[in-house]
């Protein structure tokens, strides 16, 4: 009983825990493909999610200077949410991998110390409680806040599985009073001082749990659990009288309320109070036949009547517990052959189990799904329930493959109809490209040129330099005259003064216009800075086509195919996992079934012999009444 | 008396612990080293499925024509998107009805990226029609927003909020 104690606390956890919060704790978004990893994580596509926040993470690792892309201000919180996803994703190894590094790299005390409780928490779920007690003991320094009750939590439940109780004991009792986790605290806190030794201690606890308000389904059901293990287990010390007050404060419409009226009637029965017991019983009876607690009330039933001394009454419903227990005899053999066929693992893969997660469920109401109609008995598996995870997303690792392969089709169409295009347009582009090239390349190197003298006048002025063309002409052709003068002979001063004074105008005229002109000449190679920038622009702009045109269809050959190859090779190794997954889901349900049938047919035995028993009785009655009734 | 309840209390006992004992097991060792595998043909699928997005990205939408939208709510705005539309220079472009695990995800403070594209470098006109709920009632918005397509690729994240459409070039 106390195994089952600690096996219900455990489980309770690990529904409750959640890491989720953690993610969308960063603020303000400020990195769009981290919020559009969040999107997928929000609607449990956790296999999305993973995948672009990777490619984010392996883009930002990759980068010179990480610390100006905007992924920067969310990286702690980008790591612990990948190791997040992964766990929803049930690849803990990985998991546990990541935040490995987080705890090793350079970090805040209060990052690192959320990395070990994460690492803690993923040991304890996956049953590692050394791993987990080691882990968590390296905690040392400021705890994140949110971490405030749950970190001591998690704490208490690693003592517990590693027998440390005592010390779960005095963190329980500090953390019990906190409204996040209650119902939770008060339970395992429970747990704790049974498994201690401390029996009075835990009734005590249980008992405070049993009766906590609460408006949470969540916290109801902790509440109906305490008072079921309590009840339960006062039954089983014997004391039925104390035990029936605690079963019956569970809900009728709980989770545990077949459990609850099961034992609220036998605690009545152990006192004798045989019409009590009746009453929780009858409810029971009328229930879904699938569940155990049912299927035993039909013998406890007419065990009662029988004990009133209502022996017709109680061989007529031993005999309807017979149909009953036939019936169910037929569907588990039913269901057994029908998951023999693979309409269990069809059943599983079905597109309407996306749109609706209580699509499963609902499917065993149908009259032709027997492989479906113990689905909820089977699902208390927690084995059973991962593996048919498993199998649900190996399925859907299968879909995205073939997908994928398709797309590689598709993208080598994209590619032959684009080197189809490009090629014969790339060779005359190219020639007319390098005889553009070669023209600027000129053209550049004459405005450097301009750039370099025009600097040099700035420390040794050259007027002359900045000559316009007719003065230039003027000077040519002042001494082309000065040489006609001296070869006719003219060398008079009047025609050298003339010639002189012409050669004066354009030396004062360039020297006196000279900052106006340097000036000028400035302003002019700015604007022709501005024209360069355009041609440098436009010339980019061609090189960036160029290279795009080319690069839209050449390289991609050698990647599509070994790509092509990985989904293969993924494919053929899913289709064998699938197989190897598939059959483990049917053995463990057809064992479940099976040991499901052995029961109804030890019941039918007992039913049979209690029933014959129960005739005898009536009819031994009935004689005795007759017998008095002829007497008289 | 008290033996026929203890007979059935252990039945409901051992009927909550019991481990299937019959013909074919299915060990502890077994469930842990098949998971194991499928944790590893996880992990190699999430590479090829990067080495996929990073082959889509390079073929499909290179870098200096690459534009995306990206659809965002403003927190505690109260706006229930039903559907959106988009049309880039005058072509629709994008259109996305709204389911109710979409509208909570976004909610929370998730980015949904609604269209990936190309475009030339220059002016752009993005036009976003806008059906939904606000404060109950049904409300319908439509904005234009230009752009300018640089070199590199380009962002647009269209925040909705009960009052509008806002535009934020990233």
């Amino acid at each position: 009983m106390l195994r089952l104690v600690v096996f219900i606390a455990s489980v309770v956890f690990l529904g409750h825990g959640s890491a989720m919060s953690a993610v969308a704790s960063g603020g303000t978004l400020k990195d769009l493909y981290f919020g559009e990893a969040l999107y997928y994580a929000y609607q449990k596509e956790y296999f999305d999610a993973i995948s672009r926040l990777d490619t984010e993470l392996s883009q930002y690792y990759g980068l010179d200077e990480p610390n100006l892309n905007s992924l920067y201000h969310h990286i702690d919180n980008a790591e612990f949410s990948v190791g997040d996803f992964e766990l929803y994703y049930r690849m803990h190894t990985r998991a546990g991998r990541a935040i490995k590094a987080v705890i090793e790299g350079n970090v805040d005390e209060s990052v690192r110390n959320e990395a070990i409780y994460r690492l803690a928490k993923i040991y304890y779920q996956k049953q590692q409680p050394l791993n987990a007690l080691h882990t968590i003991e390296r905690l040392d320094g400021k705890v994140p806040e949110r971490l405030r009750y749950a970190e001591p939590f998690l704490r208490a439940q690693i003592y517990m599985a590693n027998g440390k109780f005592t010390d779960a004991i005095n963190l329980l009792k500090d953390i019990e009073g906190a409204d996040s986790l209650k119902g939770y605290s008060g339970y395992n806190l429970g747990v704790a001082m049974f498994q201690s030794g401390s029996e009075e201690d835990g009734i005590a606890q249980l008992g405070k749990v049993g009766q906590i308000s609460a408006s949470k389904d969540e916290v109801k059901a902790m509440r109906d659990k305490a008072n079921l293990v309590l009840g339960f287990r006062l039954l089983e010390d014997e004391h039925p009288a104390e035990a029936k007050q605690y079963l019956e404060r569970v809900r009728l419409k709980g989770p545990f309320s077949n459990k609850a009226l099961l034992g609220a009637g036998w605690a009545a029965a152990a006192n004798g109070e045989y019409d009590r017991a009746l009453v929780p019983w009858t409810m029971l009876a009328e229930r879904n036949i699938t569940d155990k607690s049912v299927q035993e009330v039909m013998l406890g039933v007419p065990y009662a009547y029988a004990k009133l001394n209502i022996h017709g009454k109680a061989a007529v419903l031993y005999g309807k517990a017979l149909d009953s227990y036939s019936k169910e005899i037929e569907r588990l053999d039913s269901s057994i052959t029908s998951i023999r066929q693979g309409n269990f693992l069809k059943a599983v893969i079905r597109e309407e189990l996306k749109k609706d997660k209580n699509w499963l469920v609902n499917l065993r109401e149908l009259p032709d799904t027997p492989e479906t109609y113990y689905l909820t008995q089977m699902m208390a598996s927690h084995d059973f329930q991962e593996s048919l995870k498993n199998y649900f997303d190996l399925s859907e690792l299968e879909k995205k493959l073939e997908y994928w392969a398709d797309y590689l089709g598709a993208y080598e169409d994209i590619i032959k109809i684009r080197a189809a295009y490009y090629e014969p347009l790339l060779p005359e582009i190219e020639a007319q490209f390098r005889a553009l090239d070669s023209k600027m390349k000129l053209r550049l190197e004459q405005r450097d040129k301009l750039d370099k003298r025009l600097k040099k006048m700035l420390v040794s002025p050259r007027p002359d330099f900045l000559m316009t063309a007719d003065e230039r002409l003027m000077i040519i052709k002042i001494s082309q005259a000065e040489n006609n003068l001296k070869k006719r002979g003219v060398t008079d001063d009047v025609t050298r003064q003339r010639v002189a004074r012409l050669n004066g105008v354009i030396d004062w005229n360039i020297k006196t216009e000279y900052q106006d002109r340097f000036t000028r000449a400035t302003e002019h190679l700015q604007e022709l800075d501005k024209h360069i920038e355009k041609l440098q622009e436009d010339y980019n702009s061609f090189v960036r086509t160029r290279q795009a045109a080319s690069q839209s269809y050449k390289g991609y050959n050698k990647p599509i195919q070994q790509l092509r190859i990985k989904i293969d090779h993924a494919l053929e190794k899913i289709k064998v996992l699938m197989a190897r997954q598939g059959h483990m889901i049917e053995v463990m349900a057809i064992n479940e079934l099976e040991l499901r049938r052995q029961r109804l047919e030890e019941y039918q035995v007992k039913a049979r012999f209690a029933m014959a028993e129960s005739y005898d009785r009536a009819s031994k009655a009935k004689q005795e009444q007759q017998k008095e009734g002829s007497s008289q | 008396m008290k033996k026929v309840i203890r007979q059935f209390f252990l039945l409901f006992c051992v009927s909550m612990m019991v481990a299937v004992v019959n013909a074919e097991q299915v060990t502890k060792e077994q469930i842990k080293g098949l998971d194991e595998q499928v944790q590893d043909i996880k992990k190699d699928v999430l590479r090829i499925s990067a080495e996929l997005n990073q082959l889509e990205e390079t073929l499909l939408f290179p870098s200096n024509t690459q534009i995306a939208f990206f659809v965002s709510l403003a927190k505690g705005s109260g706006f229930e998107p039903d559907a959106i539309k988009l049309k880039l220079d005058d072509k629709d472009v994008a259109h996305h009805i709204y389911s109710y695990k979409e509208v909570e995800a976004l909610r929370s403070g998730g980015v949904q990226r609604v269209f990936t594209g190309n475009v030339r470098r220059g002016q752009h006109s993005l036009q976003v029609s806008i059906i939904g709920k606000s404060g109950g009632s049904k409300k319908t918005d439509i904005k234009t927003f230009t752009l300018a397509k640089g070199v590199g690729p380009q962002f647009v994240e269209i925040k909705l909020n009960g009052s509008g459409i806002e535009f934020r070039d990233w």
